[in-house]
């Protein structure tokens, strides 16, 4: 059911297709960014397609790889219980780190693409209202690429004399109060 | 009465008191993750924590004496715990209840906070992912003993409170501009609830 999708795709908007494939019946497109706002609407809208729903959209890291970052669009149909996988690459590069917004057409894009702001830096352009959405707005960078460093912590607040964070198993064996102690 | 050096009646006086306060905790539980689930069997008939005096829950700090930070707590989340911990009237004590809220347990990254005693001072400590009722007791009867025997830290800050007069503004543990009285003034939270 689902390669028919990729078939209508494939003959409606094939300027637009850099890549296809399937895995395990899941159907994946590769899109090209300039024709993206294009293709969902297009798999909106046609009624043999009818993707009323976008389940999820989330973001891959390739580090290492150009382009470096992948946004990932899950849509399904409501009506012909069918689901595809939209893909566009995007570039590491500040001024090439962004993606045209799907709020538009969905209204769910709006916290997802919050979210993949928040945690990845991609920008989407037109997006009515992109501010983080879990970490907080005095967090500097983005902690689900892959460079984030592992260990960095940016607290909030602390106590003056808060208890190092180094060890935790030592930490809490010097401030535990044992019985024995007792 | 000086505090330095009380004399027999409120040292003797102390000690009913702190056998009072240990057999009547009201607590707070500060529950954000899955150890509320092993907070309530705490709670419930099978272990039977009213037992030990503390089976009567208050859902507003004022009320409480004993917070239970139960769970997970992330950095965004920290000066809420601040601002809870710094609403409770003194005395008050503190139990980390499970690993998470000890030590962040699991979750060394970039959102879990390691440990509650980050921003507010910790009495007991119940290890386990999450601790098993008995642990909770066991740690609820150390607290006890450490109520007994005035190691609280709140306690510990305050001195000998039998001593403390109406007039003595020290019971008094929130000021009107909502900072804490009980905390040294570089401790005490603005009202915009940040602290660096």
């Amino acid at each position: 059911m689902a390669q028919r999708v990729l078939e209508i795709l494939q003959e409606r908007l094939p300027h637009a297709i850099v890549e296809t494939g399937s895995y395990v019946g899941d159907e994946m497109a590769l899109v090209d960014r300039a024709q993206l706002v294009e293709v969902l609407t297009f798999l909106r809208d046609d009624p043999r397609l009818d993707f009323a729903m976008l389940s999820d959209l989330t973001v891959v890291d390739w580090l290492g790889q150009d382009p470096r970052f992948e946004v990932v669009y899950q849509l399904y149909s409501l009506r012909h219980k069918h689901r595809v996988r939209i893909k566009v690459g995007v570039g590491a590069a500040s001024e090439e780190c962004w993606v045209p917004t799907a709020t538009g057409l969905w209204h769910a894009a709006a916290w997802s693409e919050r979210e993949a702001w928040d945690l990845y830096g991609i920008k989407f352009t037109g997006h009515p209202d992109l501010r983080r959405i879990l970490m907080y707005e005095e967090f500097v960078g983005h902690p689900l690429r892959k460079d984030y460093p592992q260990n960095a912590r940016q607290p909030l607040i602390r106590r003056p004399d808060a208890p190092s964070t180094d060890d935790q198993t030592t930490r809490l064996l010097d401030h535990s109060h044992d019985r024995r102690s007792e | 009465m000086s505090q330095d050096n009380p004399s027999f009646i409120p040292t003797v006086l102390q000690d009913a008191v702190n056998w009072a306060q240990k057999f009547s905790m009201f607590t707070y539980p500060f529950a954000t993750a899955c150890c509320a689930m092993e907070f309530m069997s705490t709670m419930g008939s099978r272990y039977d924590i009213a037992r030990f005096g503390a089976e009567l829950p208050r859902f507003s700090p004022r009320q409480a004496d004993l917070l239970i930070v139960i769970g997970t707590i992330t950095e965004r989340q920290a000066p809420v715990l601040r601002r809870v911990y710094d609403q409770m009237a003194d005395p008050k004590w503190v139990m980390a209840f499970g690993v998470c809220a000890s030590t962040g347990g699991f979750y060394q990254n970039y959102t879990v906070m390691p440990g509650a005693d980050q921003v507010i001072p910790v009495d007991v400590y119940v290890p386990g992912c999450p601790p098993r009722p008995e642990q909770v007791l066991d740690g609820l009867m150390t607290l006890q003993r450490r109520i007994q025997d005035h190691r609280g830290h709140n306690q510990v800050e305050l001195g000998n409170t039998a001593t403390i007069s109406f007039t003595d503004r020290r019971h008094l543990p929130v000021l009107p501009d909502g900072t804490s009285m009980t905390l040294p003034p570089e401790e005490r939270m603005p009202k915009d609830g940040r602290v660096r």
